[in-house]
C-alpha cells in the first residue's frame, strides 16, 4: 500500500462522506413535511429526462471524431441500439446485442 | 396492508428483471474498478469496503488515484464533489417518492447513483407489490452488483479468460434505452432534447473535463426559463390530476 492503513481509511471516508452528501441535499433542503414549492416540483418532472439525455453525452463524452477510427464504433453501436429498441422495444436484447457488437467493433474490426 | 415478510419477496422479484441490464455494466465496470484498485496494492477487502461505502462509479474511478503519497483530503473533497455534483438535481425528482419510506430513506439518498436514478423513471412498479419496498429493492441490487464487480476485480480481474474490452458500454446503451423510452412515452420531450444539447454544446466548449458543471447550470437553467414551453397548461393539470 502507497499509504498507511489510518490514511487510506481516512480517503474512502472522506470520499463516502462527499458523495453522500451531493445525493442527499435535495432531501435535507426539503426535509420532513415541508410543502415542496411548485417550481421544484416542475423541476422534479423535467429533468430527469434532460438528465438522462445528458448521461448519454457523458457516457460518450471521450469519443475523439478527428482522428482514428472518428467515433464509428460508437456511431454504429448506438444506432443499433436505437435501431433495435424502436423495433422491439425489448431492453435486453438492445443493451446486449449493442454492447456485444460494441466489443466486436473496437476488438476486432476498429483495430489501429 | 399486506402481509408482512411476504412484501419484500415479491418485490426483489419484480425488482430483478429490471435490474439486469446495471447487473451486466455494474459487474464489468466494477472490476475494472476492483483491478486498478488492486494494482495499487489494496486487496479485495479495500475493494469491498469502498464500494459498499462509496457506491459511486466515476468518483471511486477518480479516488484510486488518491492513494498515494502526500494526498491531501481538502484536494479529496473538492475533486470528489465536482466529480458527483450531478447528483444534487438527482433528489429533487424523488422528494415525493422517498417520503414516508423511514430508515429505508437514508439508503434510498445514499445509494443514488445514475443508473439506479434513471431505472426509477422506466420501471413500473407492479400493483401487487408496494411501491417502496420495490424502489428499495431496485437500488439494494443494483449495489449488490456493484460490490460484487469490485470484488471479482480486486479477485480474479487477471483470470477472466476473454477480452472485456468495451462492455462498459453496456451503461451507455442503458442510458440510450432509458431515453429511447422516455421519449415513446411522449411526455418531456422538450426537456429530453433540451438535456442532451446542453451538454453536447457544454462538451465541445469546456472539454470532457469540466462540461457537467456547466451543463448542468444549462439545463436548469432553460427549463426555468422555458417553463410555459416545457409543460404547456393542459399536460401540467393532467399530471396535477395524477397526483
Amino acid at each position: 500500500m502507497p499509504i498507511s492503513i489510518q490514511m487510506s481509511l481516512a480517503v474512502i471516508v472522506v470520499v463516502a462522506v462527499v458523495t453522500f452528501i451531493t445525493r442527499a441535499i435535495p432531501f435535507v433542503i426539503f426535509r420532513g413535511g415541508k410543502e415542496i414549492p411548485e417550481t421544484v416540483r416542475y423541476l422534479g418532472r423535467v429533468l430527469p429526462p434532460a438528465v438522462i439525455g445528458m448521461l448519454v453525452v457523458y457516457c460518450l463524452k471521450e469519443v475523439r471524431v478527428f482522428s482514428f477510427p472518428f467515433g464509428l464504433p460508437e456511431l454504429i453501436a448506438v444506432a443499433a441500439v436505437v435501431a433495435l429498441h424502436v423495433w422491439k422495444r425489448n431492453n435486453l436484447l438492445s443493451i446486449g446485442a449493442g454492447t456485444a457488437l460494441y466489443m466486436f467493433l473496437i476488438q476486432v474490426v476498429f483495430v489501429n | 396492508m399486506k402481509r408482512k415478510g411476504n412484501g419484500y419477496a415479491a418485490a426483489f422479484r419484480a425488482a430483478f428483471p429490471y435490474t439486469i441490464p446495471v447487473l451486466t455494466g455494474y459487474l464489468f465496470i466494477g472490476i475494472a474498478f476492483g483491478v486498478m484498485y488492486q494494482e495499487k496494492g489494496y486487496n479485495f477487502l479495500w475493494a469491498i469496503l469502498m464500494s459498499v461505502m462509496v457506491y459511486a462509479g466515476s468518483g471511486q474511478y477518480v479516488a484510486v488515484n488518491f492513494f498515494a503519497p502526500g494526498v491531501n483530503l481538502l484536494h479529496v473533497i473538492f475533486l470528489e464533489f465536482m466529480v458527483n455534483i450531478r447528483h444534487i438535481f438527482y433528489g429533487l425528482s424523488l422528494l415525493e417518492r422517498f417520503r414516508g419510506m423511514g430508515k429505508k430513506k437514508l439508503y434510498m439518498m445514499f445509494s443514488l447513483t445514475d443508473e439506479t436514478y434513471s431505472l426509477f423513471f422506466v420501471t413500473k412498479v407492479p400493483p401487487e407489490v408496494d411501491e417502496h419496498k420495490f424502489l428499495f429493492a431496485i437500488a439494494l441490487l443494483d449495489h449488490s452488483y456493484w460490490i460484487m464487480g469490485s470484488a471479482i476485480g480486486a479477485l480474479a480481474g487477471s483470470l477472466i479468460p476473454f477480452d472485456a474490452k468495451g462492455i462498459d458500454f453496456a451503461m451507455t446503451a442503458l442510458f440510450i434505452v432509458i431515453y429511447i423510452e422516455q421519449w415513446m412515452s411522449a411526455k418531456n420531450r422538450l426537456a429530453a432534447i433540451v438535456g442532451a444539447a446542453a451538454a453536447v454544446v457544454c462538451l465541445l466548449a469546456f472539454g470532457s473535463e469540466n462540461f457537467i458543471l456547466p451543463a448542468m447550470i444549462c439545463i436548469m437553467a432553460a427549463l426555468l426559463c422555458g417553463r410555459k414551453v416545457m409543460e404547456p397548461k393542459e399536460e401540467r393539470s393532467v399530471v396535477e390530476h395524477a397526483d
